[in-house]
């Protein structure tokens, strides 16, 4: 029953952060909506069990990408949005059809999914478990992803570095 | 007791949220906030299935998601800095030099 | 015990744990007023009260009579929530902090902890993290260059400084074997040597682990050596600029409430948390493991306040060099001797 309630609660955050992102013109209010998201999943996978995951979410989504969103609107000083010919196109088309998908989604899986329910804190989450399975069965990937992020380092600082501090320096005479 | 399914439609919610927003809207970081907001809806139904199945490695694919969505985000900051320095613009619109 | 007894309890400890850590906070501004007055050859403040004391309720009232003045071209919602942001997540850390032991009032047994989480260190980390924002939206909504700037330089900073912070804990983690604060205490019982006790700093070996905390530490809650961001010779006053009296308090508020989270969370890791000798009837027995454990908060805050009044400013690309390319290569080598001496004992 408190599960039922915390779970509801939760997601219509989750939910009205997430149209609030569509709604809002400013992009500073959708980054903020995205941060509300981040923190009402953080504590949906709470509810799952899942408490390494969910701290993970706070600190790595929404304490650190999210912040790096922040920055970027902050640095290039975006405005508000304007509403261009495309916009109102994909605006009359876009939301009706989205619409459409999901309520059909919705209603196959209410009606027809053959799957149970979930308990609260159904499977345990804790650290030690998932440092087990994260090296010993995934150490690959775990391995990859760490190249993965070096590399997004190296072309991350390359890319937004401004082109004259790219330039090798000059021979003095 | 909360039904998979309900956890289902939350995360195919926030989906179809991230992808309305790619498509209406115009400002480049909108965009980028719209795919990382798919990634979260996607997150949530691993979760939940990991819950259902007890099988953990749903989580530790989350962790996987997860930094990938952090290297995809710094990555694509940069390239929208290097394009809004080049193009004075933040208006996927009026990016369109390479259009006939 | 019952659901009803036990949000009545945690209702009462967490009305009791704010209440001490806002006069905490008051008395601290007090201590660093006294302290660097008198590292300057000075008195600090004698006129309000015995000794000063009463400074902190005069700074109070103070505030509440400013003028709280809104200029015309911010942007008021985040102008008006940044600062509250600030505050909540400041406060909010102390919800995980061990105080004591178990103690027993007649028939309830509770730890003095408002809540004992298994992921505890985890969730200090993320509140931490999301303590940038408050400082980040302040610099920016205020629609001031300055402001903007000591805004976007202060978030680089505890974002760059985070990540130390976070590695130089991990040796410990290593060493207890959990997240959970109340059992890395627990794992610092005992002496070795017959005398020396086991707190992680001695027998752990995490002495370099805890100066690269401490630096971490001044880095994130933005103090002297580095607090360019802030400092009035440099950037008129950085992201507080824009921001009078109850505004400005809850940033002044948010920053010393760091500073005590900071200070709590070392002396859990490195310095046994509330171990010390205890002796006496059951009473004085639950209270002194709160003395001691105030003692090492205290301990750890005087010697913030005096590097604060010895030591000069670090320019910002020193500071964010020392950052990365110091503090950060010596954390990961930390870790991976202890790991490594961790492995080859078992």
């Amino acid at each position: 029953m408190l599960h039922l309630i915390l779970f509801s609660v939760f997601g219509f955050i989750c939910a009205a952060a997430a149209v609030n992102l569509l709604v809002q013109s400013h992009p500073i209010n959708s980054a903020l909506s995205l941060v509300v998201v981040m923190g009402s999943l953080a504590v949906e996978y709470l509810l799952l069990g899942a408490e390494f995951v969910a701290a993970v979410q706070v600190i790595v989504y929404a304490g650190a990408i999210m912040v790096l969103f922040v920055f970027v609107i902050m640095l290039l000083n975006a405005g508000k949005e304007e509403r261009t010919k495309g916009s109102r196109v994909s605006l009359f088309i876009g939301i009706p059809g989205m619409t459409i998908g999901s309520v059909l989604m919705a209603w196959i899986l209410i009606t027809r999914s053959g799957t149970g329910s979930v308990e609260a804190g159904a499977l345990p989450g804790d650290p030690r478990q998932i440092a087990q399975l994260l090296f010993h069965d995934f150490l690959l990937p775990f391995e990859v992803t760490s190249i993965l992020v070096l590399i997004a380092i190296m072309g991350a600082v390359v890319l937004a570095a401004r082109p004259e501090a790219l330039q090798p320096t000059e021979e003095k005479r | 007791m909360v039904p998979l399914s309900y956890y289902l439609i939350l995360s195919g919610f926030l989906f179809a949220c991230g992808v309305t927003g790619f498509l209406i809207k115009r400002n480049i970081i909108t965009i980028f906030m719209s795919i990382e907001l798919m990634l979260n809806g996607v997150n949530l139904s691993f979760v939940a299935f990991a819950a259902q199945w007890h099988a953990l490695s749903g989580q530790v694919f989350v962790f996987f998601v997860m930094v990938v969505a952090a290297a995809e985000a710094a990555v694509g900051l940069a390239i929208i800095i290097a394009v809004y320095r080049t193009r004075e613009t933040l208006n996927v619109d009026q990016v369109n030099l390479l259009k006939l | 015990m019952t659901l009803g007894t036990f949000i009545l309890v945690s209702l009462v400890k967490i009305l009791l744990a704010l209440f001490v850590l806002l006069t905490a906070v008051a008395y601290t501004v007090w201590l660093e007023r006294k302290v660097v007055g008198h590292i300057q050859n000075r008195w600090g403040p004698t006129r309000v009260g015995p000794f000063g004391l009463l400074q902190p309720m005069a700074d109070g009232v103070k505030f509440l009579f400013k003028e709280d003045l809104t200029p015309p071209h911010v942007y008021r919602p985040l102008y008006i929530a940044a600062p509250m942001i600030a505050v909540i997540f400041a406060l909010t850390s102390i919800a995980v902090i061990p105080f004591g032991n178990w103690i027993a009032i007649g028939s309830i047994d509770t730890p003095l902890q408002i809540s004992d989480v298994n992921i505890g260190l985890l969730i200090i980390l993320g509140i931490t993290s999301l303590g940038v924002y408050g400082i980040a939206l302040s610099g920016w909504s205020s629609n001031n260059k300055y402001s903007l700037l000591g805004g976007l330089r202060a978030s680089a900073q505890m974002v760059s400084y985070e990540i130390a912070l976070g590695l130089s804990l991990v040796g410990v983690v290593i060493l207890s074997g959990s997240l959970s604060l109340r059992e890395i205490v627990d794992a610092q019982a005992g002496h070795f040597w017959h005398f020396i006790p086991n707190w992680n700093i001695f027998r752990g070996g995490q002495f370099v682990a805890f100066f690269i905390y401490l630096m971490a530490a001044y880095a994130e809650t933005n103090r002297i050596p580095f607090d360019l961001p802030e400092a009035e010779t440099e950037l008129v006053a950085g992201y507080h600029t824009e921001y009078s009296a109850m505004k400005f308090a809850m940033f002044f508020m948010a920053e010393y409430a760091n500073m005590i989270t900071v200070a709590c969370l070392a002396s859990i890791m490195f310095l046994g948390g509330w171990r010390g000798p205890v002796f006496g009837p059951q009473i004085l027995q639950d209270v002194l493991p709160i003395f001691w454990f105030l003692l090492r908060v205290f301990v750890f805050l005087f010697v913030y306040i005096w590097v604060r009044g010895t030591l000069p400013r670090f320019r910002y690309d020193q500071l964010m060099a020392f950052g990365w390319k110091f503090l950060l290569p010596l954390a990961i080598a930390n870790l991976v001797i202890t790991a490594l001496v961790v492995a080859l004992r078992a």
